[in-house]
């Protein structure tokens, strides 16, 4: 799997994405300047990192989404290309409308720095295939505009099309008020595009991808996307 | 005599400016408008209702046609001054 990850002013994560889908691949990713207006021949994946792009200018991701790569990265979706948003990256990719909604400031205003708890809502996506239907991972979060917000149209859209990948839960798995830490709408913590092929979610699967980091539960998401150009 | 609009003496105010206000929309949560609502309620000011924080962006325009100004600025507060999902604009020309 040829990944490349998109580096914006302030993205501070590509270097642990960049270890976790090379521990799934066997295979270094590229990582790609924002100022560049093409991908590489041969991109199967396209990773938006989390970080602060842009110094969180105007709005999270807001500046990102308008820099000289994002229309390449849009005609890439268009084309039905595979892109991953984590964090800053699903906020970015927000603003950029490839998914919809918007990640507004956490409801208790503060940035939340811990881990939390993960629901797979679905295992019919590119990213979740290797998890079993509801199993729950822990991963780390980090982010001050976690909020995920739609309106109530679009929520029964998600939920109706199966496209709300994860949610937040108890160690338990069960999907409390306690557990939605930023009050997301629906505790949900990552989204599908329609066509399934893009994902974005605020917690990050990548961080725990080795038992030097304390653990191996975001594994699966990597291996879940090699895995479909493994079978190519 | 008076000077041409791009004339080096052109006076400032020949300038037009556009003020777009964002706010969030209503029903979008506003954490910030709350917590500027209960630091009020803690200082003792009675009477305020529910608080809500937006933003202001001042834009220098060389257009000299208040339609074609707002117009210019309506499409820059579309395309990237505010999210239309969560915020709404309004333009005001000075």
């Amino acid at each position: 799997m040829n990944a490349v990850i998109l580096l914006f002013p302030g993205t501070n994560r590509e270097r642990d994405m960049a270890i976790a889908l090379q521990k799934a691949t066997g295979k270094k990713p590229t990582i790609l300047f924002h100022q560049e207006t093409a991908l590489p021949a041969g991109t199967d994946l396209v990773v938006l990192p989390g970080g602060f792009s842009h110094g969180d200018y105007l709005r999270c991701g807001a500046m990102a989404a308008r820099s000289p790569i994002m229309p390449a990265v849009a005609e890439f979706a268009a084309k039905g290309g595979h892109i991953l948003g984590v964090c800053n990256g699903f906020q970015v990719l927000t603003e950029a409308g490839l998914l919809p909604g918007a990640l507004l400031r956490n409801a208790g205003l503060r940035f939340l720095s811990m881990d939390c708890h993960l629901r797979v809502e679905t295992t019919n996506s590119p990213y979740t295939s290797r998890w079993q239907q509801a199993e729950t991972y822990r991963a780390p979060m980090a982010h001050g505009d976690g909020n995920f917000f739609c309106d109530a149209e679009t929520l029964a859209r998600l939920q109706g099309e199966d496209r709300v990948a994860f949610r937040y839960v108890t160690a338990e798995g069960e999907a409390t008020a306690e557990a939605n830490r930023n009050g997301a709408i629906d505790n949900v913590a990552g989204i599908l595009s329609e066509n399934r092929r893009i994902l974005g979610m605020m917690p990050h699967p990548e961080d725990l991808v080795d038992p030097l980091m304390g653990g191996t539960d975001g594994l699966p998401l990597f291996e879940s996307i090699a895995g479909v150009f493994a079978t190519a | 005599m008076t000077a041409a609009p791009n004339h080096p003496n052109a006076r400032p105010e020949q300038k037009m400016k556009a003020i777009v206000t964002v706010m969030p929309k209503a029903g979008v949560l506003d954490p910030q408008g709350k917590a500027i609502e209960h630091a009020l309620g803690t200082l003792g000011f009675g009477g305020v209702g529910e608080v809500r924080t937006g933003k202001i962006i001042e834009l220098e325009l060389a257009e000299t046609d208040p339609a074609a100004a707002r117009a210019a600025a309506e499409a820059m507060a579309r395309k990237l001054l505010a999210n239309t999902v969560i915020e709404s604009f309004r333009i005001e020309l000075a």
